[in-house]
């Protein structure tokens, strides 16, 4: 348990012992508050039926900073210490395969959900202007955190595991976000196909990223959706802890 | 009797067509400095790998002090310390702070850990840079930074892949200090593609060629093999020194006429103790002039030729 600290320690240091993170932070933050801008003068005053944070889903910032952002914080993560050497004085060190892909993993997502941090701020600031409503309760709010870690924790497994393939940081960024895209926009069938039964449209919908995310943001929490980000993470993280056994196969 | 540190047995490793490692077997005893000597592509650093359980092998068992590499990997890895190639290092991380995470994945308790990051950076020399990022420093640091993270579990393997490749002189000399300082309490293997290196810091080596053993033994029984010339200057004229040459017996002759008078002979094969005695007490009963006296220490290459005609001829 203290070594898979350490390495987790180590994986969020090495985002801060460089600009890099600073950069991604500062980009991120720049992305929200836009974002943030657009709807409220969106909304104009109006009231609205929808929770501010479910209207921040509908514009494209939310997916743009998902999409985008995911594969930078994880490429280095294997890449890296491929590329430099270092992957060979970890992997001979008493430190075993899982405990490796899990620190990697959960250091990625740390970072991610630091980058967060500024989305509730922004969400108590217009607590403050609008006063206390369901809109922006705790439970809208806690769900919607749920549902931007879940999603997030899809997305660092499936960026792990694009940075394991190679020692490249660029094709594991390239690969990370084309795996990251074409199932974002899978989910687009849905609105085509909508209520059709045919399978094709059913899979369309079970697999569509904005569906499972809007009922996070309405303050439910959604079974089906966090059993289908759970499993995909489960499932790329086995994957990723097979390339990293690889080595010894091959 | 007492299991050897390691065992390899008929280690194969193909990578794809290409076979890196051809049934090679040797075994290390406890607390022997064992250089592992062959030119660059030899099989050096693929065994090595093996040998620290960062690859596995196409066929062959490998063990280190009685335990599998490839069914008992965290077994081996807790009693050894190991160098790759190229000593990489993160860059990021200052020389204490490196030490001290290396502590933590290796197990050591805060304290033990903290104790034995002091002990390895008084043993290397790198009390004035610890403070220092890794990346600022300079290769001959990085040497012995990377040699501090090998001894900082005190393991009873330590593995050096190359160790004074690309520092200068005196780096090297003090690297090569460092290494003679650990046998006896450690089993050290260090890889080298130069014979005087592993002349210098160890008892035996193992000499690897194209990816097959070549020999292991210990060091001056291989050296006994090698090629060892005798080259004198003599001040007389070609044909009495050829005649003179040939007469020693001491082997096959080569002269050469220099532009000031003198001769260059190259005895090869030399290999007697006294062809030097021999040679001089001659050259003064005929009262020639001697200027040089020198034996050649052979190059790698030398044994590398006797060696692999040695193989040739037994077959």
């Amino acid at each position: 348990m203290s070594v898979f600290r350490t390495l987790v320690r180590r994986e969020l240091s090495a985002f801060f012992q460089g600009p890099t993170g600073f950069i991604i932070i500062a980009a991120v933050l720049f992305l929200i508050g836009l974002g943030f801008v657009v709807v409220l003068t969106g909304l104009n005053g109006h009231a609205t039926p929808m929770p501010v944070t479910q209207v921040f889903y509908g514009t494209y910032f939310f997916w743009l900073i998902l999409l985008l952002i995911a594969p930078i914080i994880t490429m280095r993560s294997f890449a890296m210490e491929r590329a430099s050497g270092t992957y060979e004085s970890l992997m001979t060190a008493p430190v075993g395969d899982w405990e490796v892909v899990l620190s990697k993993f959960t250091g990625a997502l740390v970072f991610y959900a630091i980058l967060w941090v500024p989305l509730l701020v922004c969400s108590l600031v217009v607590r403050l202007y609008v006063g206390e409503s369901a809109v922006l309760g705790p439970g809208p709010m806690f769900t919607s955190a749920l549902g931007i870690l879940l999603i997030g924790s899809l997305y660092m497994s499936m960026g792990c595991f694009a940075s394991a393939l190679t020692r490249n940081q660029a094709v594991a960024a390239v690969s990370s976000f084309a795996m990251g895209a074409a199932l974002f926009f899978t989910g687009f069938f849905s609105y085509f196909t909508g209520d059709r039964s045919d399978l094709i449209s059913q899979i369309a919908r079970h697999v569509s990223l904005a569906n499972h995310m809007e009922s996070f943001s309405r303050g439910v929490i959604d079974l089906e959706a966090t059993v289908f980000f759970i499993s995909l993470t489960a499932l790329f993280l086995y994957f990723t802890h097979k390339v990293v056994e690889s080595r010894r196969w091959k | 009797m007492e299991t050897p540190m390691i065992e390899v047995q008929h280690l194969t490793k193909r990578y794809g067509q290409h076979v890196a490692l051809d049934a090679v077997s040797f075994s290390v005893g406890r607390g022997e400095v064992v250089g592992f000597l062959g030119p660059n592509g030899a099989g050096k650093s693929t065994t090595m790998r093996i040998l620290t359980t960062f690859m596995a092998a196409t066929s062959g068992t490998v063990r280190v002090g009685g335990n599998c590499v490839f069914e008992n990997p965290m077994r081996v890895r807790k009693r050894l310390g190991y160098m790759p190639e190229n000593n990489p290092l993160p860059p990021d991380l200052r020389v204490g702070d490196f030490l001290r995470f290396r502590a933590r994945l290796k197990s050591l308790a805060n304290g033990e850990g903290a104790k034995r990051v002091d002990v390895v950076i008084g043993q290397c020399g790198i009390a004035d840079v610890a403070g220092r990022f890794i990346g600022q420093l300079s290769r001959g640091y990085r040497q012995r930074v990377g040699m501090a993270d090998a001894l900082l579990a005190k393991p009873e393997l330590i593995v050096l892949d190359e160790p004074t490749a690309g520092l200068d002189p005196n780096q090297v000399r003090s690297v090569r200090k460092l290494i003679r300082g650990l046998a006896g309490d450690h089993t050290v293997l260090i890889s080298s593609h130069i014979l005087s290196e592993i002349e210098m810091t160890c008892d035996r080596a193992v000499i690897l060629h194209q990816g097959r053993l070549l020999a292991s033994g210990a060091l001056d029984v291989l050296m006994a093999k090698a090629d060892t010339a005798v080259v004198s200057e003599v001040r007389a004229p070609l044909s009495d020194v050829k005649a003179w040459g040939e007469k020693l017996a001491l082997g096959q002759v080569e002269c050469v006429e220099q532009l000031d008078g003198y001769v260059r002979c190259r005895f090869a094969n030399a290999t007697s103790a006294d062809a030097r005695e021999k040679i001089f007490g001659s050259a003064q009963e005929r009262g020639w002039l001697l200027r040089e006296l020198t034996r050649q220490t052979p190059s790698l290459e030398d044994l590398f030729v006797n060696l692999t005609r040695g193989k040739e001829d037994g077959k």
